[in-house]
């Protein structure tokens, strides 16, 4: 692949041979023809060299102008007068040259005369085609399909046409209107493609204006100046490649005065509109930046001053107002008005039934220029009002008021009302954003919560030479609220408890830790079961809130004796393996909930057990989360799976009993996660 | 899910349990039981012939009225609770301090 360039210069110095070549032929022929000498050359040679010229023209403006980029429409109109300006220039040097001389033999000279004529085709060429590649980069700036198909048969046609210039057979000749007719429609046709005028500004337009103008004054001047030399020819009878019968030169010629003087007139009509078209195009700035106000800027007062503002420029306002509804009294934001002046406004909206401008209504915008008509001493003339809503909730209103009567037309409403909406809109993101940054901070405070509550459990549950005692707690929440722990009390004495507060989660986590501080301090005192039990329920009665209740077991586990007390708070009955029976069983004794009954009968729904134990037995504490876990059936997990999970690993490390109904319990509810919390403690004596 | 239909059958009000009672749906029970005491009844059955299921916050809700009923003399029966449930009941200790029974009908006879 060649570059851009490198193409565009061979292309020059290609189209500079081939015109050389055309100036030497035409001229050795023309010298023969005076002379009336047999021709030289063959006629055909000098008519290939002119339309090689230009076609390598056509493809060094094709890569000059065509490739370049980010090039707006007036550096491409500026480009056009320039080449017409130095082309004209040229030519210009060329015919004070010829005043000069005056009447001498060599203006006579029908060879000199030839080489000038070389010399406008060349120049007019250069003015013709580069115009040609700038006009199509603006006929296609806003391309369809169908623009595309046309402009590529035309360009086609006019490339086809050099072919059909050096063709040789007379009957061509007969076809020469038809295809000159055939390439002018099309250039018409595509002259109609005017839309990059819209996008100029005023200043750009006025330039567009200037630059146009000139380039067709120099179309006309080459014009003129062609179509004399060629007249000159023509009486004087000498041969010479006449522009006139060059269908590519020709329609080139229509094609580009055509669309120049189009867009001159199109610019010209288009200057007092274009206003609207700025207008239009700040409309959509300023709604944009309506909208990326909440990404840049961090507060909601911003919003409302980009609000205020971009509804002023937008609508031309003399003054307007923001009125946010507040608890107390209304915040307004102003913007060359008084709030003195706003309250007269208002009170005299008020006496007028108009009843306040804070009124919810369907219609969005409202115009009250016919209220305010009647308002006396103030300077405002006509004024709309639009509602700024949040979350289907009035927020606020916008008012906009202008000097002038009948300021504000239809369109006018329309767009506060959008910029209106769009200012509710980024005020509702801003907020939803707050709100996610707020939960973020809470989903850290649990975070901490529930590092916090971890440390509430025992890190080791205490063990001695008797024992061994492992556990696992898992929350369904952040937090929860299952709780076990233990308590040396002596050498051979340990007190365990588990524990499980009536619901989950938060409120759930500070019952349990109330539970640990009353066994972290009744644990001390080596109270029996039982009465640990009647004093922790004593406890919560006066700290558990009137709905909440504690379900717990306490074990206090004597080793000298090898025996175990026991007694039970209404929570899940303990499993008991007993090696000597080799059976697992419940213990099933009675109980009551801590703070279910707050009151001194609680001590009657309460029994102490005790039983005594040998190497081998293991007792399993657990609360419901495990026997009410469900599968996606509905079916809990139940005592029964619990039984025979343990009866399979009796003879089991205790860890590994443990990870073998964890690992049973989620194999049953096929899932990931629990919707509750889950304890499990395994005792197993040596 | 749960949903609660109160009836007045004979000046016995009737509160139908229909579903699960859990943290969030308990909020529903005590509000049933709540209007119904607001109301001055006396008497109250709480037919559990649907109750699927009940956590510990549900069981929280019947709890809580125990004191109150009392105080006021309202008498309230649980009837025609599942296996399941009851035994949810009896493992807290509930089932001493609530009076339950079989059906509806022995429920009436029972506050006679």
């Amino acid at each position: 692949m060649f570059k851009a360039k490198a193409i565009a210069r061979l292309a020059a110095f290609l189209a500079t041979v081939a015109w050389f070549t055309w100036l030497v032929t035409g001229v050795s022929n023309i010298f023969s023809h005076n002379n009336a000498l047999p021709l030289e050359v063959n006629p055909q040679v000098p008519l290939i060299a002119v339309n090689l010229f230009l076609l390598f023209m056509y493809v060094f403006y094709k890569y000059r102008i065509e490739r370049a980029d980010n090039v707006n429409f007036i550096d491409l109109l500026w480009r056009v007068f320039v080449t017409g300006l130095i082309t004209t220039v040229i030519s210009i040097f060329f015919k004070v040259i010829m005043i000069l001389l005056g009447e001498t033999a060599l203006t006579q000279d029908s060879m000199f005369l030839f080489f000038i004529y070389t010399v406008n085709f060349g120049l007019m060429s250069s003015v013709l085609i580069s115009s040609f590649s700038v006009f199509r980069r603006l006929i296609l700036y806003q391309k369809s399909k169908i623009l595309i198909t046309v402009w590529k048969v035309f360009h086609y046609g006019l490339l086809v046409s050099l072919v059909y210039n050096v063709l040789p057979f007379p009957f061509l000749n007969n076809i020469f209107q038809y295809y000159l007719f055939f390439l002018v429609v099309l250039g018409l046709v595509l002259s109609a493609n005017m839309k990059w005028v819209a996008y100029l500004n005023f200043r750009q337009k006025w330039k567009g204006i200037l630059l146009i103008g000139l380039a067709l004054f120099y179309m006309g001047y080459f014009i003129w100046t062609i179509y004399n030399l060629s007249t000159d020819f023509d009486t004087l009878g000498i041969p010479y490649n006449d522009y006139k019968e060059n269908v590519f030169f020709i329609a080139l010629i229509a094609f580009i005065f055509v669309y120049t003087l189009f867009s001159l007139l199109v610019l010209l009509f288009n200057l007092p509109t274009s206003s609207v078209f700025e207008q239009k195009l700040e409309e959509v700035v300023n709604f944009q930046k309506l909208s990326q106000s909440i990404q840049t800027e961090q507060s909601e007062d911003r919003v409302y001053d980009i609000l205020l503002e971009s509804s002023v420029s937008t609508v031309f306002a003399q003054a307007a107002w923001l009125e946010l509804n507040h608890i107390s009294s209304p915040v307004y934001y102003c913007y060359n008005i008084s709030e003195d002046e706003i309250k007269k406004i208002k009170a005299h909206l008020e006496k007028k039934k108009v009843k306040g401008i804070l009124e919810k209504g369907p219609d969005k915008t409202r115009n009250l220029t016919r209220v305010l008509r009647s308002i006396g001493g103030s300077r405002f003339r006509s004024m709309i009002v639009a509602p700024v809503v949040v979350k289907n909730e009035q927020i606020g209103v916008i008012a906009l008021l202008k000097e002038v009567s009948d300021g504000f037309n239809r369109e006018m409403e329309q767009i506060v009302s959008t910029f209106a909406n769009q200012a509710g809109i980024s005020i509702e993101n801003f907020r939803l954003l707050s709100e996610a940054l707020q939960n973020e901070r809470y989903m850290e405070e649990l975070k901490i919560a529930k590092r916090v509550q971890s440390s509430l459990l025992p890190a080791e549950p205490e063990s001695n030479s008797d024992f061994d005692i492992v556990a696992f707690s898992g929350a369904a929440d952040e937090v929860g609220g299952d709780y076990y722990d233990t308590h040396k009390i002596n050498d051979h004495k340990i007190a365990l408890i588990i524990g499980d507060v009536s619901g989950k989660g938060t409120s759930a986590a500070f019952h349990m830790s109330q539970m640990k501080g009353i066994f972290q301090s009744l644990g001390q005192l080596n109270l029996s079961p039982k009465l640990f039990l009647i004093k922790a329920n004593n406890a919560l009665s006066r700290c558990l809130d009137k709905a909440s209740f504690i379900t717990a077991t306490y074990f206090m586990i004597d080793s000298k004796r090898k025996k175990v007390s026991f007694a039970r708070a209404g929570h899940c009955p303990t499993l008991y393996f007993k090696k000597k029976k080799n059976k697992v069983d419940f213990f099933k004794n009675k109980g009551l909930g801590l703070g279910i009954l707050r009151n001194e009968s609680f001590e009657d729904y309460i029994q102490e057990s005790q039983f005594s134990y040998d190497p081998g037995d293991i007792f399993v504490l657990y609360t419901d989360g495990i026997t009410e876990a469900k599968n996606k059936k509905g079916e809990e997990y139940g005592y029964d799976r619990l039984i025979d999970i343990l009866d399979a690993h009796t003879e089991s490390e205790p860890g590994n009993i443990r990870e073998a109904i964890i690992a049973d319990l989620y194999k049953f509810i096929e899932s990931e996660t629990l919707d509750d919390d889950y304890t499990i403690v395994i005792v197993k004596f040596n | 899910m749960v949903d609660i239909k109160t009836i007045n059958e004979k000046g016995i009000e009737v509160l139908k349990i229909v579903g699960e009672v859990d943290a969030s749906s308990s909020i529903q029970l005590d509000k049933a039981i709540h209007d119904v005491l607001e109301k001055g009844h006396k008497k109250i059955i709480v037919d559990c012939g649907s109750l699927e299921y009940i956590s510990s916050a549900g069981l929280g809700v019947f709890m809580s009225y125990i004191e109150e009923m009392k105080k006021n003399g309202v008498q309230m029966v649980l009837v025609g609770l599942n296996p399941k449930v009851k035994n949810v009941f009896e493992i807290l200790g509930l089932d001493q301090l609530l009076n339950t029974a079989k059906n509806k009908e022995e429920g009436k006879i029972m506050m006679k």
